[in-house]
């Protein structure tokens, strides 16, 4: 794979091969698990994960009253009568996640429900998640949502064109959905690393990404398997690094699908901190992607509160 | 936090966008305000989480006696001067126990015990069941695996995570390979009969104590010898639990045997007439020593001795992956290892971007308690070492080099060294040279690989190198024109106990692991 | 009273009956009924033959180290049926209390034997060749597949193990049809394998007529290797009609024995892949 050229208005420029050794980064991402992360360091990288999740729910069978149910969860994640064993340890009280990431269609019923709450709403668009449906639709998608009141939109890139070799059209695809995406959204390009497959395609589609305007990449739509895995956030947390020091822009960084415990959160924390720093450490530039994962996270923090591991059932399910 | 994303988050919450705060710098500077802001104290909350709460493994585990005896002929035998040595913790500077000084009366007993066993029991055994006495010591190794590891870290100074992760899996795993050896020892060299030396006498050092016992005995018993070992002054604690082991699975007495010691103890060993064969890991000059001492004698020879290894980097090379390599390389246990990859060849037109790589991933190295489970660079081995290096840096910065130390954290208790680094070394220096031994990289650059390869093989040593590149082609024509006994390409520091180690040049000669592993310990009929 | 064991089949780490319905009874040397076997039939070899497929990819791709640990495993739990299977064979083949014990052992050992050749053969049976040009040129084996396995007329432990252990070291699965000899060693046996840590599919075991579902063997074209135990010869009619059915999907097919020497079994079960790579910068 030698070097891409894309051309904007402004002229071409080159995106160089940047060739990854697969046993080489699954090795360092597996260093990361072996982190052993407790008592004060825990309890901070657990608060801290809460605020970084958007909550999701992507299902055809989503209703009105299921994204009502998402929407309460987020804002308050644990009912109130479990706070006092918070309150006893002299443990803060537990965050709102950072984003409710819904389909278009629910856009406005999650935009009523987080009204005024300061969580954000980040809608899939251009027909998430397979990408195959005519740009100038697509557009109108993004659109709408804006209009209908997301402040962040998740978009998948076209894989099929990218398989091709495509890399104009991917490109310039990316471009026009931030375009489409105005002032006050902010875009996230889903890479779908699964249909990629190998780590170099994933460091190629980052960088394309990320010079096309991007304001976090993302692993995937989690209808893929495999979704997030370390190695593969670590190949996109390498480039986002690289695009900082060759660019000055931090982007961020979004792992989605498969982020199931606390445990997993953590590791993938401690990633971001030895890859990128503390700078990247907040919701502004580092996401999960997940739905059960709040739930472990919760069981964990009443863990280390009382000593005991909660049934899954006290915390509510949505 | 940009513009855009605090006018939306203020949107959000129904707030205009205020006058634009000054952003204090983030890193190590206090808040400027009185009144913590949500920011600084995120500040305070996320370094909580990134400076990672203390994770320490319990040295519960291990029980220490207060004194420790030679084992010779099954049992543990005192000293016949009746004098012992400290054994300390380079962590902590503390004694942990006491070990025997073994004299040449003391020699001579195991010597004596091996070749009894030897003519006895040993050779008489059938291959199959000296086979199946090793896979019971690889069994119970792996059962006291966390006891092992705790005693060598503390014994040592190496992480908790390596002597966990590496050390004494490998050695286990070296007992079972070996085992699987013993009954198929006609495999090993086309039509020809294979018979055992008779008594081996073992010199370790104090880089991998276990791991090189467990070298040095699985194929000399495999292959129906006998052993008197030898561990290094600093570090005989885990040889000495490993008796348990050997106990716990029946091995007869005499069969190995240990006599503990410094130089003199070895030099008897090295000495004695009864003894076939000699095996020996550690520096060149004992090395060479070594050598002279049986020059005039019928006993065979090994040797594993110290190395200047370069790590090749090439423009070509998947880079973020080359500097892990790298950093492995000659961080990983300290830099005490043989086959470190201690100096960096890369090729000048990457030399900028690579060395700014390097330099942000070596801060990311935590250097402390090494019963810490998020240590990553531990103890240097003893306070002769530690002097040693320190030495060797100042000639490296009166050489001219330039010298780059990480900002982290060190202990200011015990024995430590920070990775650092010397950039604008020239091959002519002193420490592109010597040895080393320690967390201490030094940067050379190449143009062509051909200039790679010369100044590769310009070193009087020939352990190991490492080569980094994405072409095929170069990295075998590269390897094939290295004069070192183990070329890691696009890895570095992976041992295997189904891979032959072993140096060229003055490295020494022989092999440990794999087929070629047999040799040493056989005679060809 | 005791509790009499029901012997069913080992398929897929599990322990079905027979899709057939039918089982036979299993005489012990002096013609009392031992026990009844499962009589297998083409839908459980065809089933079996599933649960190899599924299995062998994720098998051959674990190191050969890993192998040789399952294998010691299944040395140890052997071991602790030591009892088991030389009453087996005292009652079931007649064989003398002390004979008994020592078949069982060889058994027993032959597992250790296999576990330490399992990340050495290469080393003795494979190559770096030095060809006529600037290239490296390296042989490996890689494993067949799916392979099934018909044992011998005459019973000898150790030979059973031996050949089972030579065929999935390298990476394949078998599917072993024990309908000659022995076939009540199926459920010591089987229970060896199924608490030593092997991934289910891997061995599966089969009581039957080998004759039965010989034809049906021989044609799958799934089944990429047929071993078949004892002294038949080469040109025997069984043995001549197994070759024109295997002749479809170029089947492997190797007639093995006592004197097959361990080597020689683990090279039967490999193909040899030999790879070409310039030397050049």
């Amino acid at each position: 794979m030698s070097a891409i050229t894309l051309s904007t208005s402004q002229g071409k420029f080159k995106i160089p091969h940047y060739p990854i050794d697969m046993v080489g980064i699954e090795e360092r991402a597996a260093s990361f698990t072996k982190r052993s992360i407790k008592n004060s360091s825990k309890l901070e990288a657990l608060y801290l994960a809460i605020e970084m999740t958007d909550l999701t729910t992507l299902e055809g069978a989503d209703t009105v009253g299921r994204v009502k149910s998402l929407c309460a969860k987020a804002i308050s994640p644990v009912s109130a009568e479990y706070l006092p064993l918070l309150e006893k340890k002299a443990l803060p009280a537990i965050p709102h996640v950072g984003a409710v990431c819904v389909y278009p269609a629910m856009v406005k019923t999650a935009a009523k429900c987080l009204q005024g709450t300061g969580i954000h709403l980040a809608s899939v668009a251009t027909s998430f998640p397979s990408g195959q449906l005519d740009l100038s639709m697509r557009l109108k998608e993004v659109r709408k949502c804006v209009a209908d009141g997301a402040d962040e939109i998740d978009m998948v890139i076209s894989r099929g064109q990218f398989l091709q070799g495509n890399y104009q059209v991917v490109f310039d695809e990316i471009r026009a959905v931030k375009e489409a995406c105005g002032e006050t959204a902010h875009l996230k390009v889903i890479l779908e690393t699964g249909e990629l497959k190998t780590y170099d395609k994933v460091r190629l589609a980052s960088w394309m990404a990320m010079e096309a305007g991007a304001d976090f990449i993302k692993t995937s739509t989690g209808k893929v398997q495999p979704a997030a895995t370390l190695p593969v956030t670590l190949v996109m947390l390498q480039a986002i690094w690289d695009f900082y020091q060759e660019t000055g822009k931090k982007i961020g960084m979004k792992p989605a699908g498969g982020i199931r415990t606390a445990k997993q959160a953590i590791q993938y924390l401690v990633m971001v901190n030895e890859v990128l720093g503390e700078d990247w450490l907040t919701p502004d530039l580092f996401r999960f992607g997940a739905s059960t994962l709040l739930n472990d996270i919760l069981r964990q923090i009443f863990k280390q509160a009382t000593g005991q591991y909660f049934y899954q059932d006290i915390f509510s399910l949505d | 936090m940009s513009k855009k994303m605090e006018a939306r988050s203020l949107a959000r919450k129904g707030k205009a966008l205020s006058p634009p705060i000054k952003s204090s710098s983030v890193k190590k500077t206090k808040a400027k305000t009185s009144v913590p802001t949500k920011k600084t104290r995120d500040q305070k909350r996320t370094r909580a989480f990134t400076q990672y709460a203390p994770a320490p493994e319990s040295s519960k585990v291990v029980t220490l006696k207060e004194k420790y005896d030679h084992y010779i002929n099954g049992e543990f035998v005192a000293p016949s001067s009746k004098t012992y040595m400290d054994s300390i913790n380079p962590a902590t500077g503390k004694v942990l126990a006491k070990v025997a000084v073994g004299n040449q009366k003391d020699v001579d007993l195991a010597v004596a015990a091996a070749r009894a066993a030897y003519n006895n029991v040993w050779s008489k055994m059938p291959a199959s069941e000296r086979s199946k006495y090793l896979f019971r010591i690889a069994r119970i190794l792996q059962e006291r695996a966390r006891e092992f590891a705790v005693l060598e870290s503390m014994d040592g100074g190496k992480p908790i995570k390596e002597s966990r992760d590496v050390d004494i899996p490998l050695a286990a795993q070296h007992f079972f390979y070996y085992a699987g050896w013993a009954d198929k020892l006609e495999f090993a060299f086309p039509g020809k009969k294979l018979r055992p030396l008779g008594v081996c006498g073992q010199i370790i050092p104090w880089n991998f104590p276990l791991l090189m016992a467990a070298w040095k005995l699985a194929p000399a018993l495999a292959t129906g010898n006998t052993v008197v070992l030898k561990p290094a002054e600093q570090t005989s604690l885990t040889a000495l639990l490993l008796c348990e082991v050997l106990e716990e699975a029946g091995l007869p007495p005499g069969v190995v045997n240990i006599v503990t010691g410094a130089g003199a103890t070895g030099d008897a060993l090295v000495k004695h007439p009864d003894v076939n064969k000699i095996a020996f890991t550690g520096s060149t000059d004992i090395g060479k020593l070594i050598a002279r001492n049986v020059a005039n004698s019928t006993k065979k020879l090994t040797l594993e001795l110290g190395g200047k290894s370069a790590n090749i980097v090439f423009e070509d090379a998947a880079l973020d992956q080359a500097v892990e390599g790298v950093i492995n390389g000659i961080y990983f246990n300290q830099g005490h290892v043989c086959c470190a990859g201690s100096r960096l060849l890369v090729e000048e037109c990457i030399h900028d971007v690579f060395i700014k790589k390097l330099k942000k991933r070596m801060e990311t190295l935590r250097v402390g308690d090494p019963l810490d489970k998020n240590t990553d660079v531990g103890a240097i081995n003893s306070k002769e070492q530690w002097l040693k290096i320190k030495e060797l840096i100042e000639i490296g910065k009166k050489e001219g080099g330039d010298f780059y130390e990480v900002s982290t954290d060190a202990p200011t208790q015990g024995y430590f060294q920070k990775p650092c680094l010397f950039t604008g070394v020239s091959n002519s220096h002193t420490i592109a040279r010597t040895e080393i031994f320690g967390p201490v990289l030094t940067v050379l650059t190449f143009r062509t690989p051909d200039e790679a390869i010369l100044k590769a093989n310009d070193t009087p040593y020939g352990l190991a190198a490492g080569i980094w590149s994405e072409k095929g082609s170069k990295i075998h024509k590269v390897a094939s024109s290295l004069r070192a006994g183990v070329i890691w390409a696009n890895t570095y520091n992976k041992f295997d106990a189904a891979s032959p180690f072993g140096g060229m040049k003055e490295s020494g000669h022989g092999r440990e692991g794999g087929l070629q592993g047999l040799f040493p310990y056989l005679e060809i009929e | 009273m005791k509790v009499l064991k029901t012997i069913k089949l080992y398929i897929n780490g599990e322990f079905p009956r027979t899709e057939s319905g039918r089982s036979y009874p299993i005489m012990d040397h002096d013609g009392k009924e031992y026990a009844r076997v499962c009589q297998g039939s083409r839908k459980d070899f065809r089933n079996a033959v599933e649960a190899a497929k599924n299995a062998q990819a994720a098998w051959s791709k674990r190191t050969a180290y890993n192998r040789g640990q399952i294998l010691y495993r299944m040395g140890e739990m052997a071991q602790g049926k030591l009892e088991e299977f030389s009453q087996l064979f005292q009652t079931c083949l007649g064989l003398s209390h002390e004979k008994s014990v020592d078949m069982a052992q060889a058994g027993i050992d032959a597992f250790i034997y296999y576990a330490g050749l399992a990340d050495k053969y290469t080393q003795i049976l494979c190559s770096v060749n030095q060809v006529n040009g600037p290239f490296h040129n390296f042989t490996t084996p890689t494993p067949i597949g799916i392979t099934t396995y018909a044992d011998a007329d005459k019973f000898d432990f150790k030979l059973l193990v031996s050949h089972l252990c030579a065929i999935i070291l390298s990476g394949n699965s078998v599917v072993a049809i024990l309908g000659k000899g022995c076939p009540a060693i199926i459920a010591p046996l089987s229970e060896v394998f199924a608490t030593s840590d092997l991934p289910p599919g891997v061995i599966n075991l089969i009581t039957g007529s080998f004759d039965e579902v010989a034809g049906f063997v021989a044609g799958h074209h799934e089944v990429q290797a047929l071993f078949v135990a004892g002294d038949r010869s080469a040109n025997s009619k069984q043995v001549s009609e197994l070759k024109l059915l295997a002749v479809d999907n170029m089947k492997r097919l190797h007639l093995i024995g006592e004197k097959t020497s361990a080597l020689e079994l683990v090279m039967k079960a490999v193909e040899m892949q030999t790879i070409w790579h310039p030397i050049g910068v």
